[in-house]
């Protein structure tokens, strides 16, 4: 068993603070992300509002937005907003916040697609029998369509939350560091004593992002059996 | 005529693109700003001035200093168990923060990142392995070196390379972004495929798995590593010209850069990367290579 532990490089997990410091790294994961998913539903419901109106002018925009999201590789995001920020406008982000901004801007473009699909699938009878009962638009959104689309929305956006918890990783490369840099180093630290520590550390990296993601994705699939009818 | 215009409509929908990108960027920013007090106290203004980098005076004031090292470049720089950073090039690192009286804050970088990371600001001296090479030195300023380095290829040692004509068509040399081993390669030898690495973890992991024939990086690395892992022998252990290693700051930073060359001057006097070598670098490289590594008060001999 003790030979087993130290073949597959488990062993360097219970040297030091090697765990501890796994799980700070898997912190800074999570906090990101969770960060970035509430400022993206937020401004992702706003922005998915605005993408159903008929103004040709925020059409082109949203369009414009929504294709640079999905255009441009998160890498290099990253990049333009932590050292191009700092090279353009002399802005000096803590990379953490970087982190933020970008999967915030990515998440918004991703879930006001996502609204606007949920929206404009309410069917358009639901608007009519409103304004029948002499409910304004005001009163016809917030209280007929809003609450539908949510519930249309939960699942689509759960997806959407452990996609973003698993792209974090990324964040590497604008000097972060998370849990799978904190398994980098601790290889690194023990290449000579475990040189097999790669494997130990990377399963270990895998039980933990299954973890953290898992129960969202059992959540997902909770909500959409609940509402299905 | 109709592709002319399609090419025109996409030039201008990518350059629309580009300005909303950054607008977008910069309006988020303010955004998440208001809707969130917690990361809005991580945002640093830039200073009022025009220059990115923070001069002496300033980084005495602030009370800290950040440093650029390797966290995953055992015996350079890594973080050891207990989460403390560790290596030859931290040690100097802690050095220069008590000599200035300021508390260190180390920055973990990347290899290809190391001259984005001085001309953007994000740190105040790069001590991470940094080989000085003309071309690095038109984009950053080096202060005098504190280490000689080489290029070397390490290779499996029952097909061991010993002259980079060995290497055929479709095999592939392991090398990691932006170090001065790719640098050297695509110039002299651009008939040799490169598999390029972001990390030293990751390139190390190809090596072993077979992605490559060779590895090639500084000397010091691939004699550590042949040291240390079985059966990988170092066929070539110079290649290339003679360089050194020297801390550097970003472009036009004259007063850190002075005050760094005269700390690494009068730290001679008491053979301080001496001291260094045998504290960090004794246990992988053994004594034999102490005088042809370490470089004392930045004087080559």
């Amino acid at each position: 068993m003790q030979a087993l532990a130290t073949d597959l490089g488990f062993d360097v997990l219970f040297k030091g603070t090697n765990f501890l410091r796994l799980l700070g790294g898997m912190w800074v994961t999570l906090k990101i992300s969770l960060i970035s998913v509430a400022l993206s539903i937020v401004l992702g419901i706003l922005l998915g509002i605005v993408m159903t109106f008929k103004n040709p002018v925020t059409k082109a925009i949203c369009r414009i937005y929504l294709e640079i999201v999905r255009i441009m590789p998160q890498l290099v995001l990253l990049f333009i907003v932590y050292y191009g920020s700092a090279r353009l406008i002399g802005l000096k982000f803590e990379p953490e916040f970087a982190a933020v901004i970008v999967f915030t801007f990515w998440g918004t473009a991703e879930m006001g697609d996502l609204v606007r699909g949920a929206l404009q699938s309410i069917p358009k009878h639901q608007y009519e029998s409103a304004y029948a009962l002499g409910m304004s638009h005001r009163q016809t959104y917030f209280c007929i369509v809003i609450p539908q689309t949510v519930r249309r929305l939960l699942p689509l956006s759960i997806n959407l939350v452990t996609r973003m918890i698993k792209t974090t990783p990324l964040i590497v490369m604008i000097e972060v560091v998370e849990a799978t840099k904190v398994a980098r180093q601790i290889i690194d630290a023990n290449r000579v004593a475990s040189p097999n520590a790669a494997f130990g550390l990377f399963f270990v990296i895998f039980v933990l992002y299954f973890a953290v993601c898992w129960p969202i994705s059992l959540l997902a699939s909770h909500l959409e059996k609940k509402w299905s009818n | 005529m109709k592709n002319t215009k399609v090419f025109k409509l996409l030039a201008v929908v990518l350059a629309a693109v580009m300005i909303v990108g950054v607008m977008a960027g910069c309006s988020k920013a303010t955004e998440a700003d208001k809707g969130n007090t917690e990361a809005a106290g991580a945002t640093e203004a830039a200073a009022s001035s025009d220059v990115i980098y923070r001069p002496l005076d300033e980084i005495k004031e602030s009370g800290s200093i950040k440093i650029g090292v390797f966290s995953d470049k055992n015996p350079f720089g890594y973080v050891d168990e207990n989460g403390e950073y560790q290596g030859y090039d931290v040690y100097f690192a802690r050095r220069i923060a008590e000599d200035l009286g300021v508390e260190v804050e180390f920055v973990s970088t990347e290899a290809a990142n190391r001259v984005e990371a001085l001309q953007t600001g994000k740190v105040d001296i790069i001590l991470a392995n940094f080989t000085v090479t003309d071309e690095r030195a038109q984009q950053v300023d080096f202060a005098l070196p504190y280490m000689n380095v080489a290029l070397g290829v390490v290779s499996p040692s029952d097909n061991v390379i010993t002259d980079l004509s060995q290497i055929g068509a479709d095999d592939a040399v392991i090398v990691i972004s932006g170090t001065t081993a790719e640098i050297y390669l695509e110039q002299n030898n651009p008939e040799i495929t490169l598999k390029k690495y972001d990390t030293y973890s990751d390139a190390k992991t190809a090596f072993e798995n077979g992605q490559g024939v060779a590895w090639a990086n500084d000397n010091t690395e691939v004699i550590a590593y042949a040291n240390t892992v079985e059966g990988y022998t170092v066929g070539i252990p110079k290649l290339g010209s003679d360089d050194t290693i020297a801390p550097a700051v970003t472009k036009g930073n004259e007063t850190l850069l002075n005050w760094i060359n005269d700390e690494i001057k009068s730290l001679a006097g008491e053979q301080f990367f001496h001291k260094d070598y045998e504290e960090t670098l004794v246990d992988t490289y053994g004594k034999d290579y102490e005088e042809e590594l370490v470089v004392e008060g930045g004087v080559i001999g």
